[in-house]
């Protein structure tokens, strides 16, 4: 499917699970859509209106309504509770893995703050630090983030990880992924804000166990001489 | 005519008319003259539609170059003819509102509820002539306020068609202070309009057909219309709630929407898709209607399954009170309530399976004449159908994690509500302007337009699935901010050239509507060789409809290729032609057996 | 006999359409989207509510129990006189018809008025519908909430007492008899349901 609806490179433990699931459900539909067209291409062939040709007198046959109104429903059923476990190991708060690094992530028009644990690891005390529009992180590791906004919705958008979820002001919602290969990509905004919308980007790290140790050290320290940024979001 | 006649309700206009000009066509209390003032208007609006679509394009074909007639726009919306977010957004927004509620909606049921259901069910007009006629123009003035605010300081509203809060609460968030407010006012008062006519038309059809005008022998249109006034009788209100609340938070200082004070930014998008979810299949289900009946009078065979149809439409209708969550996958609602509205919302597809699969039958060992409203009805249902699997992606909640508001939504909205209710509106517009004007229009021009049409249509909306999937957000100005997306900047260039061509296309279909509007040939009663009620009126019908004469019903309204049709040499029956005593009792059987 | 023919009698006969006359159908029909429109406040109020129960005070201590509570008195008499109304010219009585829909009138105004004093007087203490000008107790949602809901029966009230003084004109003209009196009779549908919805604000505002 990857040259018909080419999705960016997977990054995440999930993402793949959800690559495979729309692969899934474009065979399905694939199947049913080609059945239609080509039923509709070939009827209107086969029947198109020509001299001394009669129309069949028919009213319908009940047998046939059973049947594709069963199988459809059995097909999308199936579909349905199959999906679900996955969507719940993405999305169900009581379903999320212990997480190695949890982070607050503050949104507001047009950008993202970060807030990061200090060395001691832990959100809510004065060593955090907060970063705007960068989120860094190690690899293989189980990020647990936080999601906030300041003013209006936002939503929190990973193209690479497969993640979406809305930052709504007045809710902190909790949502997690876990990042297999280092690099830089991308973080959007995908829901309408404001007119700053198109531009609420921000870059999204992934470093190495060593690369994440030195980053986060480094950054605490220059944090704790106040900076200007570090007020700008506080703890959930 | 109704039946339990208080003296005063009945009466027949049908013999001399010697109302002023005024009385006939501007405040007509006609159910015709009113359905061709919908007609007229809603064009409009679907021209001004598209032209938005066209700015839309131009800056994601070409952003940041001047856009030809730039210069025309305020400073605030352009600086020196290059697009700014402003104008960007709100052209977005505007397009979206405009197409679904000044020009979708009123073709659809505005245009042929008061155009068809009299007709069909073979009543002299509506059970409520005055309250039509208000009921238009009330939309009229709701249309005027949505034009107006194109020209108020700050520009129109630029929240999204969805108006989601506390963006479009609060001006201090989106720039935008009385354009916003005129949106959610004249939405308001359109609400207004539609609940009057369909308590018009709930009423009428219940309570005006015609003698053995049974249940099961109404066509399609008259059903899927009733069907649809329903949903929105009883959906409206909510979003007329919503709004009121939302104009509060904007101009009495409430928070109904803004946390700050305790509002909550999801009530909106509760009150908002409650609303929705059934409103787009109000946009949907009359295009069902026509396309159902245009199928089978194209196939000259009656509708496969008749009664199937028409509880799949009922189905349709229930379902789609229970699945609006689908719209909020994302939104932070619960996530256990998302694996149940995606159960609830795939289920849909069952519903929309029987309404497709019953019109393959249709064609099944048809005789297809290929007429003008024919390939429209023909490419309604392969473009339905891909809107309808794309939503089943969407359905799906894990699917929709990457998918939600992106490019492949878009695709997803133009397959429906383009290549399914427009091309249904199409198809509708020739089959029954004859009946409207007295004058055919031009077969060939139509088919023109519908082939230029149908391919530009799938050029432009097609790509868009890939672009959803590489990840391209909806409503953004400048995709070519995105490292992600710089390989679709080709890709939108030639969507873009593609849209301008459908665009363009259109205006086939105008010259043909003007020029056959005065200069089509004559159409009899009954061009199509159909066999509904509305072909037994002259054309076009005067008023009062029958010329005083009273109809009864005998069968069904798709009694094509009958045995009962046959005897008289022909492959189609009217409704209301009397059986002879020869003929046996098949044509008799109500449809669907 | 022929099949055919006897079955084109049976269809003659048929005659379809419910047996209520179309005022009178169309009423019910619009009534129903007015419970749709009542339902959403009414939801949108219990959200609200349930996630911040501290911006409400407890019943009875910003509101005026005890005023309201005879107000809503007052509108359920209203629907009484409005029962004898049509009652008394189900049975030609104009006279009777006429003292009653006057009754009605004065009752759904003294309704108005009453409400009017209320809004007043809780405006003057600070109940105000925004966030800025709120000073009573709870929080600016109470006030917010309030205002809409019982101002949106408010606005329903009017509507019907202004369609009342209209019955009421056509009444002293004698247009209605005992056997033409649709216009009565669907005055009374509105008007019960708009009593009927204000049993329930009462109830969910003021008692809850
Ligand atoms: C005419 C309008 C219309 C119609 C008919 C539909 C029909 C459907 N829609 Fe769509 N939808 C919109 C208009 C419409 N939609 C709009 C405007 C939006 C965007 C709003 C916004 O945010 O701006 C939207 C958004 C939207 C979303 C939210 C996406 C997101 O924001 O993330 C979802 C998710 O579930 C969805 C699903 C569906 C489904 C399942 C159907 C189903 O009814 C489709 C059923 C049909 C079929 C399935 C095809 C026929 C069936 C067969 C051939 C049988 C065989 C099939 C199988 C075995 C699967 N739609
Ligand atoms: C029925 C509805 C409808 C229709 C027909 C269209 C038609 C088109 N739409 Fe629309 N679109 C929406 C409904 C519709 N759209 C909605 C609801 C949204 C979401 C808005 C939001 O995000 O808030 C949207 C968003 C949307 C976007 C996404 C913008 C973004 O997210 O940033 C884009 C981008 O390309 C787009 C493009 C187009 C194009 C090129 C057309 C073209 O097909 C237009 C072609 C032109 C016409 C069809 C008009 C022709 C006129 C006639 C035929 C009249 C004849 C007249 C007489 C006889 C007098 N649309
Ligand atoms: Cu933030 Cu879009
Ligand atoms: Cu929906």
């Amino acid at each position: 499917m990857n040259g018909l609806f080419p999705f960016p490179e997977n990054i995440s433990t999930y993402g793949g699970d959800i690559d495979t699931l729309f692969n899934a459900v474009t065979w399905i539909t694939g199947i049913v859509f080609i059945a239609v067209e080509v039923a509709l291409v070939v009827f209107a062939i086969k029947y198109r209106a020509r001299p001394g040709r009669k129309a069949q007198f028919v009213h319908g046959n009940d047998r046939l309504e059973y049947f594709w109104t069963g199988a459809t429903f059995v097909i999308v059923i199936t579909l349905a509770l199959v999906s679900r476990p996955l969507w719940n190991r993405i999305k169900e708060p009581s379903q999320f893995p212990s997480p190695d690094l949890e982070l607050a992530i503050s949104a507001k028009q047009f950008e993202w703050n970060v807030t990061y644990p200090g060395p001691d690891g832990k959100l809510g005390t004065p060593d955090d630090f907060t970063r705007r529009s960068q989120l860094h992180m190690p690899v293989n590791k189980k990020i647990l983030v936080t999601l906030s906004s300041e003013d209006v919705i936002h939503s929190f958008f990973l193209p690479n990880f497969r993640l979406k979820q809305d930052a709504v002001p007045g809710m902190h919602i909790k949502a997690w992924f876990e990042a297999t290969k280092t690099g830089e990509y991308v973080l959007g905004c995908a829901e309408l804000c404001g007119l700053g919308h198109y531009k609420m980007k921000g870059r999204v790290f992934v470093h190495s166990d060593a690369e994440w140790q030195q980053w986060q050290q480094q950054q605490a320290a220059t944090a704790l001489a106040p900076t200007q940024e570090a007020t700008s979001a506080g703890a959930p | 005519m109704s039946t339990m006649v208080l003296p005063h309700e009945k009466q027949s206009h049908a013999h001399h008319d010697d109302r002023s000009f005024i009385q006939k066509y501007v405040f007509s209390t006609d159910h015709k003259i009113i359905g061709i003032q919908f007609l007229f208007m809603s064009l409009l609006f679907l021209v001004l539609g598209g032209g938005l679509a066209m700015v839309v394009r131009w800056q994601l074909g070409f952003p940041n170059q001047p856009m030809p007639g730039g210069g025309f726009f305020s400073e605030a919306m352009m600086n020196k003819g290059i697009m700014l977010p402003e104008m960007y957004n709100a052209s977005v927004t505007m397009h979206g509102t405009i197409m679904v509620f000044f020009a979708i909606m009123p073709l659809l049921v505005g245009v042929w509820a008061n155009y068809l259901i009299p007709l069909q069910i073979g009543a002299d007009d509506m059970a409520f002539p005055r309250i039509n006629m208000a009921s238009f123009w009330m939309a009229f003035v709701a249309g005027l306020l949505m034009v107006a605010s194109f020209f108020v300081v700050a520009g129109p509203a630029n929240a999204g068609w969805t108006g989601y809060a506390p963006l479009s609460a609060n001006p201090e968030y989106s720039g935008v202070h009385t354009g916003q407010q005129l949106w959610c006012l004249s939405i308001i008062l359109l609400g207004f309009s539609s609940l009057a006519g369909s308590v018009n038309y709930i009423t009428t059809i219940v309570n005006m057909r015609a003698p053995g005008m049974t249940w099961l022998r109404l066509p399609l249109s008259t059903w899927s219309l009733f069907i649809t006034s329903i949903l929105i009788l009883l959906a409206i209100p909510v979003l007329a709630g919503a709004m009121i609340l939302l104009f509060f938070d904007q101009t009495l200082g409430t928070t109904f929407y803004q946390p700050e004070h305790g509002g909550q930014p999801l009530l909106w998008q509760h009150l908002f898709w409650f609303f929705g979810h059934p409103e787009v299949y109000i946009l949907i289900l009359p295009a069902m209607g026509f396309v159902s009946d245009i199928i089978a009078n194209g196939s000259r065979k009656p509708i496969f399954g008749y009664k199937a149809m028409v509880f799949a439409m009922a189905g349709l209708a229930f379902l789609s009170w229970v699945v609006w969550g689908h719209h909020m996958f994302m939104s932070g609602m619960q996530p256990m309530l998302g694996g149940a509205f995606m159960v609830s919302t795939m289920v849909i597809a069952v519903p929309s399976a029987i309404k497709t699969f019953n019109w393959l039958g249709t064609m099944w060992r048809g005789n297809i004449r290929f007429h003008s409203p024919m390939l429209h009805a023909w490419s309604f249902v392969a473009l339905f159908v891909i809107g309808g699997l794309s939503g089943i992606f969407l359905a799906n909640t894990p699917i929709d994690i990457p998918l939600h508001d992106t490019y492949f939504v878009v695709a997803h909205i133009h397959y429906v509500l383009f290549g399914g209710s427009l091309f249904g509106i199409f198809g509708a517009i020739i089959f029954w302007f004859p009946k409207m004007f007295g004058r055919l229009m031009n077969d060939t021009l139509g088919k023109i337009h519908w082939a230029i049409t149908f391919v530009c249509f799938n050029m432009v909306f097609w790509p868009m699935h890939k672009l959803g999937t590489m990840g391209m957000m909806r409503r953004i100005y400048d995709p070519t901010q995105y490292p992600h997306l710089q390989e679709a900047t080709p890709i939108n260039h030639t969507i873009s050239l593609w849209a301008f061509a459908l665009y363009g296309a259109q205006i086939i279909f105008v010259v043909n509507f003007f020029w056959s509007l005065f200069k089509g040939p004559k159409a009899g009663n009954n061009p199509w060789e159909a066999n509904g009620l509305e072909w037994v009126a002259p054309s076009p019908p005067p008023h009062g409809n029958w010329d005083g004469e009273l109809l009864t019903v005998y069968r069904g309204p798709y009694e094509y290729s009958s045995p009962e049709a046959e005897a008289n040499g022909t492959d189609f029956i009217l409704q209301s032609e009397k059986p002879s005593s020869r003929q046996g009792a098949p044509g008799m059987a109500p449809a669907g057996h | 006999m022929d099949h055919a023919v006897e079955q084109m009698k049976v269809d003659e006969r048929l005659e379809p359409g419910v047996h209520v006359y179309n005022m009178k159908f169309g009423m019910w029909v619009f009534l129903l989207s007015e419970v749709m429109f009542f339902t959403g406040l009414i939801g949108s109020y219990i959200i609200l509510r349930f996630a911040h129960p501290e911006m409400w005070a407890e019943p009875g201590k910003v509101l005026n129990v005890p005023l309201t509570g005879f107000n809503t008195f007052v509108l359920i008499c209203s629907s009484v006189t409005m029962v004898k109304s049509f009652a008394a010219i189900q049975n030609g009585d104009q006279a009777g018809l006429r003292k009653w829909l006057v009754a009605t009138v004065g009752l759904g105004a003294l309704f108005l008025s009453i409400q009017a004093v209320e809004y007043y007087k809780l405006y003057h203490e600070g109940f105000a519908p925004s966030v800025a000008m709120y000073k009573a107790a709870g929080g600016p949602l109470y006030g917010a909430t309030f205002y809409t809901m019982t101002g949106f029966h408010g606005a329903h009230v009017t509507i019907g007492v202004l369609c009342l003084i209209f019955t009421s004109w056509r009444a002293f003209k004698g247009k209605y008899t005992a056997t033409s009196h649709a216009g009565v009779e669907i005055m009374g549908l509105y008007w019960h349901f708009v009593d009927l919805v204000w049993i329930i604000l009462f109830t969910i505002v003021y008692l809850m």
